[in-house]
């Protein structure tokens, strides 16, 4: 056993260094400059990294940018489509709008005007009945003046004969006919008739 | 997290980091490292993800094309944030940085898998490209007027002689803080990793039956450990990349 703990002595031994003093008999690869690989690795890191480099650039990297570019012009290109499609909607919100205050006040003033030509039509009809009913009254007045007239010229006539009847049979002799007529219109003128 | 090679009493904590040819016969011939396929598989990995997780093109992505735009857009947020304007040139850069490090340091944490970003020459080459891309911008960008980076505005003359060292000196300390703290997470966790696997090893060895009940504790740690080490995969291929940032801003706007 003693001896079996011994093989781990060297472990102990080389913690410390991280078991770099072990290796140290040879010493560390990455310093072996005699080594020609170790010059080699890096002329072949050298083209492997152009190489790389050049394929990055010129295949991978655009690849993927274009990718990202491609992204953000679509989200870009969907929120202008929804701005617009806002806006479209806003605009047809505030011709509604529009369109709904014209109706109003067309529908006012075609209440209003029908209102007024009710009106006016009334008026015309009023006035337009009145007038027959003057021009009514006035004929009939005159029919009333011409009746009065034909009935005063009728009533002259008849004392007229009767005064010349009368005095032809009081007297016996037939009086002058512009006499008579003169005296008829003077009682008449008397009793303010006609 | 390369083999576990205990062998017999010692623990062989560095071999997993221990370069070999890659890609059998030919990439033999051309020196091609185990490092480099892990590279190749990380950067197929990478291209992978974005073939497949960007084929549906969807409008509303599923998981892998929503993982993909992620990515892209937190380096590209990232470009933005800390460049400015200007970050959308650097933005592939940026990318690949990234990615290549972030896939390279997860792909590290399978078993059997080489870790290259726990090699001082990978970071450090990557560090100097860093480095020097920032350099070249500014001159670009300010011309000469770029040296008044080293000497700002407002200073008192007299200090020049203190100030320009220490300016130049934090510039060239960049490159080497970059590579190291890469560097040394990585190495540091993977040495973690096989020194208490080796260790559950060894005390199955030395103890028998008895060894398997108390290897469940370096089981258990090593289980924790993972879970620290992912995040460390991602904090350390973030940092990489802010600070690649951070220095591409001053390049462009010179403080």
């Amino acid at each position: 056993m003693p001896r079996r703990l011994a093989t781990l002595l060297p472990f102990f031994l080389s913690f410390p260094g991280l078991a770099l003093a072990e290796g140290g008999k040879k010493g560390m690869p990455q310093l072996d400059f005699a080594n020609k690989l170790l010059l080699s690795q890096v002329v072949w890191l050298a083209i492997i990294f152009f190489a790389l480099y050049l394929l990055l650039s010129q295949w991978g990297l655009p690849r993927v940018a274009s990718v990202l570019a491609e992204r953000a012009r679509r989200i870009k290109g969907d929120l202008d489509a929804a701005r617009a499609a806002k806006q479209t909607a806003d605009d047809a919100i505030a011709e509604l709008n529009a369109a709904a205050r014209h109706a109003h006040a067309e529908a006012g003033a075609a209440i209003a005007g029908a209102t007024e030509r009710a009106k006016r039509e009334a008026l015309a009809h009023a006035s337009a009945l009145d007038a027959r009913l003057k021009a009514d009254l006035e004929a009939a007045e005159a029919r009333i003046v011409a009746a009065e007239q034909v009935a005063m010229g009728a009533l002259r006539e008849a004392a007229r004969e009767t005064t010349v009847t009368l005095i032809t049979r009081l007297t016996g002799l037939a009086p002058a006919a512009g006499a008579v007529a003169a005296a008829v219109e003077q009682a008449l003128a008397a009793r303010a008739v006609g | 997290m390369a083999v576990l090679a205990a062998e017999g009493s010692a623990i062989d904590a560095l071999g997993q980091f221990r370069l070999a040819h890659g890609l059998g016969e030919i990439g033999g011939a051309v020196n091609f490292t185990n490092a480099n396929e892990i590279m190749l598989l990380a950067g197929a990995v990478l291209l992978g993800l974005l073939y497949f997780g960007m084929k549906p093109r969807a409008i509303v992505p599923g998981r892998l094309q929503a993982l993909v735009e992620y990515l892209h857009d937190f380096i590209y947020n990232m470009c933005l944030d800390q460049i400015g304007e200007e970050g959308k040139r650097f933005f592939p850069f940026i990318f690949t940085l990234f990615t290549f490090i972030l896939i390279g340091n997860l792909l590290g944490l399978f078993p059997y898998f080489f870790t290259f970003t726990s090699h001082i020459m990978v970071t450090g080459a990557l560090a100097i490209l860093v480095i020097v891309l920032v350099t070249l911008v500014a001159l670009r960008i300010h011309g000469l007027r770029f040296f008044t980076y080293f000497f700002p505005a407002g200073v008192p003359k007299l200090l020049a002689p203190l100030i320009i060292p220490i300016e130049i000196l934090s510039y060239l300390s960049r490159p080497v803080s970059l590579s190291i703290r890469l560097f040394a997470n990585m190495t540091a966790g993977h040495v973690m990793f096989e020194v208490f696997a080796s260790f559950m090893i060894m005390l199955v060895g030395a103890l028998g039956a008895f060894g398997y009940v108390l290897a469940v504790a370096p089981l258990a740690i090593n289980i924790a450990l993972m879970g620290f080490e992912i995040l460390v995969a991602f904090l350390q291929a973030y940092v990489f990349a802010i600070l690649t940032c951070i220095y591409l801003h001053d390049a462009v706007h010179l403080h």
